[in-house]
């Protein structure tokens, strides 16, 4: 098509999405890095305060580093659990099992429930069996770690053991047939054969279990919101509470939102790089 | 193996894949339940079943449903799922082809800030967009879908784009010799052919919008709830008031929907997911 002509369809197919664009991404996004140089309740008395209040993000009080600490620990547990049951419900689900189809959907189905009613829904289970004791689970971070652990891995699990299947079906059946022949056991098969076959899914199943586990809130707010005292808050739950918990805080606030948004970015980087370089070509 | 062995393992997997079944649905199955039990019996005792004494039947339904706004709610949620979905879809895919087609250094930037803004957390913007989305009136039932397009268009225009550079540029050189417009090309030619791609991205989308929390809250606050807010403000009642009967009824009502969803259009979903899983 003409380039020259497609220049005065501009205004139809770009401008509106472009717009919507501006004022809920990147307008917030650029005003965001600059209020978080300054000193403000509301935007328009904002003072520019240089680094202020990323120093006072890390020394005002212990929360930011408690809450990086407790996101940073739920992840690497999270990433370890939910991995592992999505892959060993994947190598079950593709042996031709009967009543595969269904017991798929069954794993699936949590994922598709939004992390508020989630969050509920598990404070009546995991508070029930609580109970039983005559606590529940504000009663010590520890049972509120575990609990979020829980939820998370139920989520997320059927969600990757989908994308894990999908990357065991796409191994030829030659190489499985090959590796029995040559005396492989079906433990060595696994290793030698199926694991080093399925790294793509691996990598973007570990990406993917990062990145949700890290930037949880909806499911934190609504199973512990950080309770007892701050000790369960994740980093998003604690940016939040900064910004609407404590007036006089909101530079604050978006000074650990900026950092929130750099520890995401490097995360996601880094992780696509290491797995990327172990992939293997079937 | 022999096959005797084989297919006694596969029994043990089969039992053993059923009983972790029963446990993904045991916390839903338990919020089923206790919806049908008085307020009074169901945080101190959520495991007995509804007995003549406890078995309130629809009334947690009625309560529920009216005294906390959740009907309207639920009208309010459907509304802006639907409305931002349809946005969402539509602009993104013309986005889409256009900054794919255009290829000029304008359209190549714009790409990567669509890209880019896939990697921010919402937490990063979220005060910020709350200000601007004040600033300019749009905190309202109609200016909210807007602001979906814009933080939906990230990923959708993301995913869209890889479709459109799939399509041989034949196809529409030859629409365009039958004199059609770019806007004749795109509706007639270039969309159909995008449909798989653009259900997949409206399904990624409404499963968004619909459970979204934060973003509705801060925008329409709490007189126009929708369905997540409409739940949580309820549980945020003074301590000890909480109507548990109410919040159990809520919370089926809530998963329902999405169950419902699920069965009719399970393949797609699944498709869907994974596809924006892959590519996200």
């Amino acid at each position: 098509m003409d380039k020259r002509q497609l220049g005065r369809w501009f205004p139809v197919f770009v401008l509106p999405t472009l717009a919507a664009f501006c004022v809920a991404f990147f307008v917030p996004f650029v005003l965001g890095v600059w209020l978080s140089f300054n000193r403000f309740t509301t935007v328009s008395n904002a003072r520019f305060v240089g680094l202020e209040n990323y120093i006072r993000a890390f020394t005002a009080d212990s929360d930011f580093v408690r809450a990086l600490g407790f996101s940073a620990l739920f992840t690497a547990v999270s990433v370890v659990t939910i991995n592992l049951l999505a892959f060993a419900l994947a190598l079950l689900l593709t042996r031709g099992l009967r009543g595969t189809n269904l017991l798929r959907s069954v794993f699936f189905m949590p994922n598709l429930i939004g992390g508020i009613v989630l969050g509920y829904v598990f404070s009546l289970l995991i508070n029930g069996i609580l109970s039983f004791w005559g606590v529940d689970i504000t009663y010590s971070a520890t049972y509120g770690f575990w609990g979020l652990v829980a939820l998370n891995t139920w989520q997320l699990a059927g969600y990757m053991m989908v994308i894990y299947i999908a990357g065991l079906q796409n191994i030829p059946g030659e190489l499985i047939e090959a590796a029995s022949i040559d005396g492989a056991s079906a433990a060595t098969t696994l290793w030698r054969v199926k694991l080093p076959l399925v790294m793509p899914s691996i990598t973007i199943c570990t990406f993917l279990t990062l990145a949700n586990s890290f930037k949880m809130f909806d499911q934190n707010l609504a199973l512990t919101a950080g309770a007892p005292e701050r000790e369960t808050q994740m980093l998003a739950l604690d940016i939040y509470q900064t910004f609407y918990g404590r007036s006089g805080w909101q530079g604050v606030g978006q000074a650990k939102a900026v950092l929130f948004f750099l520890l995401v970015a490097a995360l996601a980087t880094v992780q696509l790089r290491l797995t990327r370089s172990r992939e293997v070509d079937a | 193996m022999t096959k005797r062995k084989r297919s006694a393992a596969d029994r043990v997997a089969v039992v053993g894949l059923w009983v972790l079944a029963a446990l993904f649905l045991l916390p839903v199955v338990l919020v089923a339940v206790n919806s049908f039990k008085s307020s009074l019996y169901i945080t101190g005792a959520p495991f007995t079943l509804p007995n003549a004494h406890t078995f309130v039947g629809l009334k947690n339904y009625l309560t529920g449903l009216t005294s906390a706004g959740f009907l309207a709610a639920f009208g309010r949620s459907v509304f802006i799922t639907v409305g931002s979905v349809g946005l969402i879809v539509l602009g993104s895919s013309m986005t889409a082809w256009y900054i794919t087609r255009a290829k000029t250094r304008l359209m190549q930037v714009l790409y990567y800030l669509f890209v880019f803004s896939m990697l921010v957390p919402f937490q990063m913007v979220m005060y910020t967009v709350t200000y601007v989305v004040g600033q300019l009136n749009l905190d309202n039932l109609l200016g909210i879908l807007f602001v979906y397009l814009g933080f939906g268009a990230g990923l959708s225009v993301f995913m869209l784009s890889g479709f459109v550079r799939a399509i041989p540029l034949e196809i529409e050189e030859a629409a365009t010799m039958d004199g059609c417009s770019p806007l004749q090309c795109f509706f007639r030619v270039v969309f159909p052919i995008m449909r798989p791609t653009a259900v997949t991205v409206a399904i990624l989308n409404a499963m968004w919008v619909w459970n979204d929390y934060l973003l509705p809250y801060l925008v329409l606050g709490t007189d126009e709830k929708t369905v997540p807010v409409a739940i949580q403000i309820s549980m945020q009642g003074a301590y000890g008031s909480t109507d548990y009967g109410g919040l159990m009824a809520m919370l089926v009502l809530a998963i329902i929907p999405i169950i419902a969803f699920y069965l009719v259009g399970q393949k797609y979903i699944i498709e869907g997911v994974v596809a924006g899983a892959v590519k996200g």
